[in-house]
């Protein structure tokens, strides 16, 4: 295992060289003519539910009433060739085209600012966030058993342990591309191009610089650094306690103990939760916002968390590495995996149809690009993976009994939050510059190889049971 | 009611606590009488399993029900919303059910949720027995406070087996 788990990372990190060094403009000559048909009839949508919307600029103006004739020529002139000329120097901005219906900002994006670039980078924020999910989730879900003092789950904590100890790898991935980005080396944080919050420069956007008291680079670092201290010393801290109290000689010394820093995670991970998803994710279509953001991303995490954690506990059981865990644990984990789809559902519903029924340009340009345009077949897509298959395969009671069903929905729940990411960062991040090459590939490899390195490794370092934990034979003994 | 057979006699044991109802009914069984009904002041968990029941089927039946609740939102918003009546609310399109739908989805979920609740209490209620005006079936009015009854069908032996499963009273009737 330790070998596929680092040949699985040095493929990843091939991949994500070979990834890194490619040119990724060569996309942009393909997919343009509908890319911009799309455009233009979601631009004529918005524009006619905010007939005021404030076309300031001149330039910009004269933009839309270009795509405005083009959509009056019909919706079936879609293929006019006559578009290939505005899409030469329309294209470029077609990620934040969305924003460009608030007029401020659009020029923010000119020719010269080239979203294909922003590819790979924006290929390994995907598989940061997807992969940090897995770590953060079940770090949350292992403090959860100790706040709540869960009795069933006891002996499965070294197993969460031992995942969340991975928290610590994706953060500093992200880190990275915080400090990349500070560096100008990237843009996949649209507000942190230059001159952005600077009224004298071309690129000026004032609505961007409105938020510049929090989108910063340094409050960013700062914020990242923090929850990578936060998350990842809550999980150092758990699973040191956790060892301690194994080395003593009897009682439960330390339970209470573990159960305030528990309960203070909690509370700091339900700030923290929704801040990190705004930072890394929300703020890479920074004129946009959803108060549900935090949520949702969160929910997404913790339904990818249970699906590992589900997939993590079937292969040991199979390996006969946890002969005091039976199907009813199983079906535990099953449950959580099924609700935790329902309610990430519910969420992204809460959120999708508010935006959708208002209809107001500020919030609806988010659901623009990934609804109308390109991206919607993708969005369909993952919507059903996510809610339709864990509910149809996971409904039944023994379907959560069952490795076969539970591999299936963990297979379809695993690519559909994949996807899911990718939606929530691409289109704001690339545009429609997207695409699944080796930057993404790699970065799966790469994160699922240092998984597979961590957990396997700190669950070899440790008993797989407690010795001391007060709840163990009430694990032992769970059954429905 | 004129019986066409003999009733046959039904012997009541009962017990005073629960643990030890759950191993009488497994010592019962394992001795080879079969049990017909047992009558408890509260859900004895586990009960179902020692007895051997038969794993429920209301999941499915409630699924059933959820789909039937799904097909009656589908066709009450499409007809009032689409067909018999379209209005325009907010500007939202109402060409056809398929453009609207997200407006719907609220009544799709609780309109789900309503029919697999309601027809699944029904049906729980009518197959057990349990409707409003059924006749109260429980032979001893003390098991709905302190104590459990184990009855089944009288046979050979059978009291040996029941005194020695720690049954505080045994009865035939």
């Amino acid at each position: 295992m330790k070998l596929l788990a680092g040949s699985l990372t040095l493929v990843g990190l091939v991949f994500l060289l070979i990834g890194f060094n490619t040119d990724y403009s060569s996309h942009a000559t393909e997919g343009h003519a509908d890319a911009v048909a799309a455009h233009s009839e979601d631009h004529v949508e918005a524009v006619e539910s905010a007939p005021v919307a404030t076309h300031a600029e001149a330039t910009h103006a004269e933009e839309v009433h270009a795509e405005e004739n083009h959509a009056a020529e019909g919706h079936d002139a879609h293929a006019v060739e006559g578009h290939d000329d505005h899409a030469a120097e329309g294209h470029e901005d077609m990620g934040h085209e969305a924003e460009g219906h608030e007029a401020a900002g659009h020029d923010g994006h000119g020719a010269s600012h080239d979203l294909s670039a922003n590819r790979p980078w924006a290929a390994f924020l995907v598989n940061s966030i997807f992969f940090l999910g897995i770590g953060i989730g079940t770090l949350f879900f292992l403090a959860i058993q100790y706040a709540a003092q869960v009795g069933w789950s006891a002996g499965l904590i070294r197993v969460f342990e031992a995942v969340s100890m991975y928290v610590g790898i994706p953060l500093l991935g992200i880190l990275f591309l915080a400090v990349t980005g500070g560096m100008h080396m990237h843009h996949l944080w649209h507000w942190m191009a230059e001159g952005i919050m600077d009224p004298a420069s071309a690129n000026y956007d004032p609505i961007i610089a409105g938020k510049e008291g929090y989108l910063n680079v340094p409050f960013f670092i700062i914020r990242t650094l923090a929850y990578l201290v936060i998350w990842a010393g809550a999980a150092y801290l758990l699973r040191r306690n956790s060892l301690r109290e194994d080395a003593l000689p009897a009682g439960q010394n330390l339970f209470f103990t573990q159960r305030k820093l528990a309960a203070t995670f909690v509370v700091l991970y339900a700030v923290t939760s929704s801040t990190s998803a705004w930072d890394w994710v929300m703020s890479i279509d920074a004129h946009w916002f959803s108060t549900l953001f935090g949520w949702y991303t969160f929910a997404g995490m913790f339904v990818t968390a249970m699906t590992v954690l589900n997939l993590l506990v079937m292969y040991l059981r199979i390996n006969n590495h946890l002969p005091w865990i039976n199907a009813n644990h199983q079906h535990d984990l099953g449950k959580f995996m099924f609700a935790f789809s329902v309610f990430w559902t519910y969420l992204w519903f809460s959120q999708y149809m508010l935006i959708w029924y208002s209809n107001i340009p500020e919030e609806v340009t988010y659901y623009l690009p990934r609804f109308k345009g390109e991206f919607k077949p993708l969005f369909v897509a993952m919507v059903a993976m996510n809610f339709i298959f864990p509910i149809l395969v996971l409904m039944s009671r023994d379907a959560k009994r069952i490795f076969g069903f539970i591999g299936l929905a963990a297979f379809f729940v695993l690519a559909g939050h994949w996807l899911d990411h990718y939606i929530m960062i691409m289109p704001g991040a690339v545009g429609y510059d997207y695409g699944f090459g080796f930057a993404e590939l790699g970065g799966i490899l790469f994160y699922a190889g240092l998984f597979l390195w961590v957990t396997l490794s700190q669950l070899s370092k440790a008993p797989l049971k407690l010795k001391n934990h007060p709840m163990l034979t009430e694990s032992e003994h769970f059954h429905q | 009611m004129a019986h066409t057979t003999e009733p046959t006699p039904v012997v009541r044991a009962l017990y005073h606590d629960d643990d030890v109802l759950i191993s009488a009914v497994k010592e019962i069984r394992a001795a080879g009488y079969k049990i017909s009904e047992v009558y408890t002041p509260f859900p004895v968990h586990g009960l179902d399993k020692a007895m051997g029941l038969k794993e429920t089927r209301i999941a499915m039946a409630a699924f059933m029900y959820g789909l039937l609740g799904l097909t009656v939102a589908v066709t009450l918003t499409w007809y009032m919303m689409i067909s018999d009546w379209p209005q325009n609310i907010g500007g939202k399109p109402n060409y056809n059910w398929g453009m609207n739908m997200p407006a719907f989805v609220p009544i799709l979920f609780e309109l789900t949720v309503f029919f697999a609740a309601h027809l699944m209490v029904w049906t729980y209620l009518v197959i057990n027995g349990l409707y409003p005006g059924a006749d109260a079936q429980n032979p001893d009015p003390r098991t709905t406070d302190d104590y459990f009854m184990v009855e089944l069908p009288a046979a050979d032996g059978l009291v040996d087996v029941l005194k020695k499963s720690g049954a505080v009273e045994i009865a035939e009737a």
